[in-house]
């Protein structure tokens, strides 16, 4: 019983985890920008099979493993770069103004692009990169095996929220970032370049997609349509939590994820709703997400 | 009172009822597809003019085909005409429980909340092994009227039906958009607190258009299930709601008659970009979703207006 329970904490925190590392850039570019950014699954998607590329790439070599992790991150996170760049200044910049869920579309179109772009560029087939996964071993404690790479994940999880919470609150880049998320025109108007901050957060939360698929990489099958399943679960999370909100994004991330780790350990066969069910149950209660402060009426 | 885009309607009917029997098989069950999904773009249609968006209008879709194939499995009910009325109910008797909740967002939380609910369905599908979990199960043939048809035949009455059915929802649903509650739409669009200042509920007006729009896409469900023969959880997933949207981009919330046209390009789309390059038929969908937006903002209903127009000013 109290392994059980051990279990849930662990399988949950490792789960949530991952969900966070995968919300935080889509949660980032709501925030800012106001894009429910579809294209996050495909950034997702391309980190991941350029870290497997990079495994690849980097088996053949006799370099030590830790830096063979490295090498597979920074890859995927120099592809998420050039892809938000190209995608922010050629497209998306043509629809600001437009309808929310107009620019929802020209993400999801987009999308859909780039999953067969995968195709035209890895092939069909499945990859694996779990070698650094093997490399990193495991750890016992009594009767459990915790892989050493999940406890790498929780760390690479906490050590992300705790950055990005020191970013927005104490560079000058964070401040100005949150002028714009409280008032975009006013804050055009006291000279802060606009435009500039939106290249610049979509290239941020396209770079943060492309890590998050390359950490995940070596604990996953990638192939065709993982952008898929994260995008939906991302969506979840960063709705639990609060459309563009950081904290929130973490909240929502560990409530689904020692959710789903109860379902998984107590009722197998509830595993593929309850994330929806929460979702749903959460914005019953609060319509707009856990942490998410008041708009004013236009009237 | 008949109006000039009755007529054409009306016309257009006649001729794709005529012509049924002699399109080749495989055009024929397309055509049947499409106009079945077109219902789905209709209530999609009458949710865009409020400026609501759902991602997750597959809910209804799933459910009206669900109920079509449950029904014929368990209780041996066979009759089409009475399966795609029950879808239809079916359908709308979830919108009108989950109507009352979606009634109460707006804009991107709609869409995301439509889309959490037709993902739990899919989610409860999948896991229930009895009904064939991710393969789904097949649909029992058909009767009409007490009268079992095969192979051709029944095509050719499904074919029917499904027309027969779309012309009904087409005349109420533009009936719909004239009424004053109809016309309200476009207001609550603008500016829903001073629609409220009128003395209106806008949740209420909100809460009978996912109803509409809810019965309309169990019938496209309905129909859908019994000319394919076959339902599986897929009908729910988030990529089939997804599709629906894209047709009614591509069509623009214009007109009624927008949903069919765009409805029967999207599958010609679909068929030809599957047939030609079958691995990037994606990308092909894609560029045309982005295209559309990009230069045709109000859909492919808005070419015929602008070449009226353009006559006009000659």
């Amino acid at each position: 019983m109290l392994l059980t329970l051990f279990a849930i904490l662990t399988d949950g925190l490792v789960y949530a985890a991952y969900l966070f590392i995968v919300a935080i850039g889509l949660t980032l570019i709501f925030g800012v920008m106001k894009i429910l950014n579809v294209t996050h699954g495909s950034f997702y998607a391309f980190g991941a099979y350029a870290a497997a590329t990079a495994v690849g790439i980097y088996a053949n070599s006799d370099l030590p493993a830790a830096l063979g992790f490295l090498f597979m991150v920074g890859l995927a996170m120099a592809v998420g770069m050039v892809m938000g760049l190209v995608l922010e200044r050629g497209i998306l910049r043509l629809v600001y103004g437009r309808d929310e869920v107009i620019v929802v579309l020209v993400t999801y179109a987009v999308f859909l692009i780039l999953e067969d772009v995968i195709v035209l560029i890895w092939g069909p087939r499945s990859y694996a990169a779990y070698q650094p996964m093997v490399a990193a071993g495991n750890t016992e404690i009594g009767d459990l095996v915790l892989s050493n790479y999940d406890l790498i994940l929780v760390a690479i999880a906490g050590g992300l929220a705790a950055i990005t919470y020191w970013a927005l609150k104490f560079t000058r880049y964070g401040r100005l970032l949150a002028t714009v998320i409280f008032d975009r025109e006013t804050a055009a108007a006291f000279g802060i370049n606009v435009t500039l901050v939106y290249t610049v957060t979509f290239i941020i939360g396209a770079v943060l997609g492309a890590a998050a698929g390359a950490i995940m990489a070596p604990k996953i099958a990638i192939t065709l349509g993982i952008g898929v399943e994260v995008i939906v679960l991302a969506f979840a999370v960063v709705a639990i939590g609060g459309m563009g909100s950081i904290e929130g994004a973490l909240i929502g991330a560990l409530i689904v994820g020692i959710c789903r780790a109860a379902a998984v350990h107590l009722f197998p066969q509830i595993e593929l709703f309850v994330i929806y069910g929460v979702m749903a149950l959460v914005l019953i209660v609060r319509p707009y997400g856990l942490f998410v402060r008041a708009q004013p009426r236009k009237i | 009172m008949p109006t000039r885009a009755h007529l054409i309607g009306g016309l257009m009917f006649l001729v794709a009822a005529a012509a049924a029997p002699v399109l080749p098989d495989w055009i024929a069950s397309l055509v049947t597809i499409a106009l079945a999904n077109a219902l789905v773009v209709l209530g999609l249609i009458v949710l865009w003019r409020a400026g609501l968006v759902s991602f997750g209008q597959a809910l209804y879709y799933c459910i009206g085909a669900y109920t079509v194939a449950l029904l014929a499995r368990w209780t041996g009910f066979t009759d089409a005409v009475g399966l795609v009325l029950l879808g239809g109910i079916g359908a709308g008797i979830v919108a009108a429980l989950v109507g009352a909740l979606l009634a109460r967002y707006r804009e991107i939380f709609f869409a995301m909340l439509s889309l959490a609910l037709s993902m739990i369905l899919y989610g409860v599908l999948v896991k229930t092994e009895s009904l064939g979990s991710t393969d789904g199960f097949t649909v029992a043939t058909p009767t009409f009227f007490g009268y079992p048809l095969h192979g051709q035949t029944l095509g050719l009455f499904l074919y029917w039906l499904t027309l027969v059915v779309d012309a009904i929802a087409a005349v109420l649903v533009s009936a719909y958009f004239r009424c004053v509650v109809g016309a309200l739409a476009a207001p609550i669009r603008d500016n829903e607190i001073r629609v409220e200042f009128l003395g209106v509920s806008v949740s209420g007006i909100i809460h009978a258009k996912v109803v509409i729009a809810g019965v309309l896409g169990g019938l496209g469900g309905a129909l859908a299930a019994l000319s394919i023969g076959h339902v599986d959880p897929n009908m729910a997933y988030w990529t089939t709601s997804g599709s629906f949207v894209f047709v009614t981009i591509l069509a623009g919330a214009g007109s009624v008659a927008a949903a069919f046209i765009g409805s029967l390009v999207f599958e010609a789309v679909r068929s030809i970009a599957f047939d030609v390059m079958p691995s990037l038929w994606q990308m092909t969908l894609g560029s045309v979703l982005l295209l559309t937006i990009l230069f045709l903002p109000e859909g492919l209903g808005s070419l015929a207006g602008r070449l009226h127009l353009r006559s006009g000013q000659k």
